[in-house]
């Protein structure tokens, strides 16, 4: 089966062209962030990007319709907002939940609500390399269709070279469910896509999709299309 | 979710935290039970910190009343944060973490960071907003000569809540060798419980020196409230005792618990400064310890019960009451706690403690540009 290609976005205008262009160059899945003032999980690039964001009105409201804009493109693409707790706080758990389900959303992904908490909230989850075994069950009990593996110990952004700590990662959770594994952060060159998918059944790119979309659809559809190229030599 | 005051508290932080919070709380618990913890504690709060600090009348400054001050501006480094400070490196050191991580405002608790480190052997990386490093520049150089390296954050409002955001991150990237010596009863659980805690000595002891010179308990408690830890280690010492009345001061101009919303920021659910979408707002206020969008979610719940009433002070009062408390008494407050300096006036009661949370030497700048 082929790997599985998930690219972050950040709300804005021109989101659902180049979640477009995303799945034109390869993608398989569009995380769609929607922004949030004090994200923790986050690095330097995504966080300015929330800022820019933010700058511009993209608000709880504005980003829903940046979804179903988007939906509106890719009709049979998975979308998945990945965003903060305090935005569902203000919104109403239960309502941005049904809200998001009405503008196209698949699941979402909630950084700073860990498994255990709200288990309701259907959303996939993310495992990390110091989740322990027990939390990596409830992970994958928990999680909607898909376990996110964080491959560091650290923020999202860029790295040199490709966690050490993904292999014993994706062991741990092969041994905790038959769901799916997708690994990001710090995965963003098509060696690092190669090797990451070489151990997972697909990875996550934010950082690096966030700084080619910068350059334009043109960059991103390009730059996707070369991990694209790079998870199916691992197929 | 657990949340640890009522609808307040929580672990709202990203899953590689969750693990070394267990940790922390599983150690926290151990050695909170643990005499020799407490021995060891007391002993530095004795013979390091200058415990127990004293209480003096202020006569001249409330003419009419009977207004205490509880003196923790003359606890080594010039603020009550050395409590809290001192506690976690000890638990850090039981934790066998070597290395600390913290955020500060004002530089009072980085320079207590700094210090416990440079008193333990311990490394310390303090995250310190630019802008900040800018009005509180000889805590600053104080953290330097201490030992620890101060991290310039640059990001959003260059303030307290992007240097804690800041030093949550490093934790992030840290957490296996690194202890993250939170400043204020804010962020994930144990940490407000667990500052509480520590400084609620503040409250035991206050309430003892009262008893003896007075008599009897004081009519109302007040205390300067950014984070919330100095208010909510003197309310301690007072919440079983529903005769006495409790005031917390906000700064006008960072009134989370007055004019915020429920919202999450660094970790737990409470009053925050945010928008009707859940972004956190700047706060804005002339003292750096009180610029805080936030506060500790057991505020949020006194609040919300009634048993704390949170006021406010402006900028201007603050400033007012910090020369009036010099000229009368021969004592320069620091900028924070002038605030609740600010609200004892106006009170009916006569016998008023109030909390003097750290000395004003670090303000001066600040207060003779804005003379």
């Amino acid at each position: 089966m082929s790997k599985r290609l998930a690219i972050y976005l950040m709300s804005g205008r021109e989101a659902p062209e180049l979640a477009e262009a995303a799945v034109e160059g390869g993608a398989d899945l569009v995380e769609l962030g929607f922004p949030f003032s004090d994200p923790l999980a986050d690095g330097p690039v995504i966080r300015r990007a929330a800022e820019r964001a933010l700058a511009q009105g993209m608000r709880t409201g504005p980003c829903l319709e940046v979804l179903a804009e988007t939906r509106v493109r890719l009709p049979e693409t998975p979308l998945v907002p990945m965003t903060y707790s305090s935005l569902l706080e203000a919104y109403g758990w239960d309502r941005f939940a049904a809200d998001a389900h009405a503008a196209g959303a698949t699941s979402m992904i909630v950084a700073d609500l860990p498994a255990g908490e709200r288990p309701e909230l259907r959303r996939v989850q993310l495992v990390a390399p110091t989740s322990t075994d027990e939390r990596i069950r409830l992970a994958a009990e928990q999680t909607d269709g898909w376990l996110y593996l964080v491959t560091v110990t650290g923020t999202t952004g860029a790295r040199d070279e490709l966690s050490p700590a993904l292999a014993g990662l994706v062991e741990r959770a092969r041994r905790a469910t038959d769901l799916p594994l997708l690994a990001g952060f710090g995965i963003s060159t098509p060696e690092q896509a190669r090797a990451a998918a070489a151990l997972a059944d697909g990875i996550v790119v934010g950082t690096s999709a966030l700084e080619a979309a910068e350059q334009g659809v043109a960059s991103l559809r390009s730059y996707v299309s070369t991990l694209r190229a790079a998870l199916d030599e691992t197929a | 979710m657990q949340l640890s005051y009522g609808e307040y508290g929580g672990r709202f932080v990203p899953e590689t935290l969750i693990p070394a919070l267990d940790e922390l709380e599983a150690g926290w618990r151990e050695a909170w039970a643990d005499p020799a913890f407490h021995e060891e504690l007391d002993e530095l709060g004795r013979t390091y910190a200058g415990r127990p600090t004293s209480l003096t009348l202020a006569e001249r400054f409330a003419p009419g009343k009977r207004v205490y001050l509880k003196r923790e501006d003359l606890l080594h480094t010039g603020a009550h944060k050395l409590n809290n400070a001192l506690g976690q490196a000890l638990l850090a050191i039981r934790l066998g973490k070597r290395r600390i991580v913290a955020e500060t405002g004002a530089g009072q608790h980085g320079v207590a960071a700094a210090t416990v480190c440079a008193r333990f052997g311990l490394e310390c990386v303090v995250y310190m907003g630019s802008e900040d490093m800018r009005r509180q520049h000889p805590n600053v150089e104080r953290m330097g000569l201490l030992g620890a390296e101060v991290r310039p954050v640059e990001f959003g409002t260059k303030t307290l809540k992007e240097a804690t955001s800041e030093a949550i991150r490093d934790w992030i990237a840290t957490v296996e060798t690194t202890h993250y010596l939170i400043g204020s009863c804010v962020g994930p659980h144990p940490y407000p419980e667990l500052v509480r805690e520590l400084q609620s000595v503040i409250g035991r002891e206050a309430r003892e020196q009262l008893l003896e010179a007075e008599g009897g308990l004081p009519e109302v408690v007040i205390a300067c409230v950014g984070g919330g830890s100095n208010a909510i280690g003197m309310f301690a010492g007072f919440l079983d005792d529903p005769q006495v009345r409790l005031i917390g001061v906000e700064a006008g101009g960072a009134a989370s618990l007055g004019a915020g919303r429920t919202a999450v920021l660094h970790g737990s659910r409470s009053a925050v400064l945010a928008d009707e979408d859940g972004q956190v707002l700047d706060a804005e206020s002339i003292s750096a310890g009180l610029d805080y969008p936030g506060v500790g979610p057991e505020h949020a719940f006194l609040r919300d019960s009634g048993r704390v009433e949170y006021v406010s002070a402006t900028d201007e009062e603050a400033l007012a009451a910090f020369r009036r408390l010099a000229h009368t008494e021969g004592i320069l407050p620091a900028l924070e706690p002038a605030h609740a300096l600010a609200r004892v006036e106006e009170l009916d009661e006569r016998l008023v403690l109030v909390c003097l949370s750290g000395r004003g030497d670090k303000d001066l700048d600040q207060v003779l540009g804005a003379v």
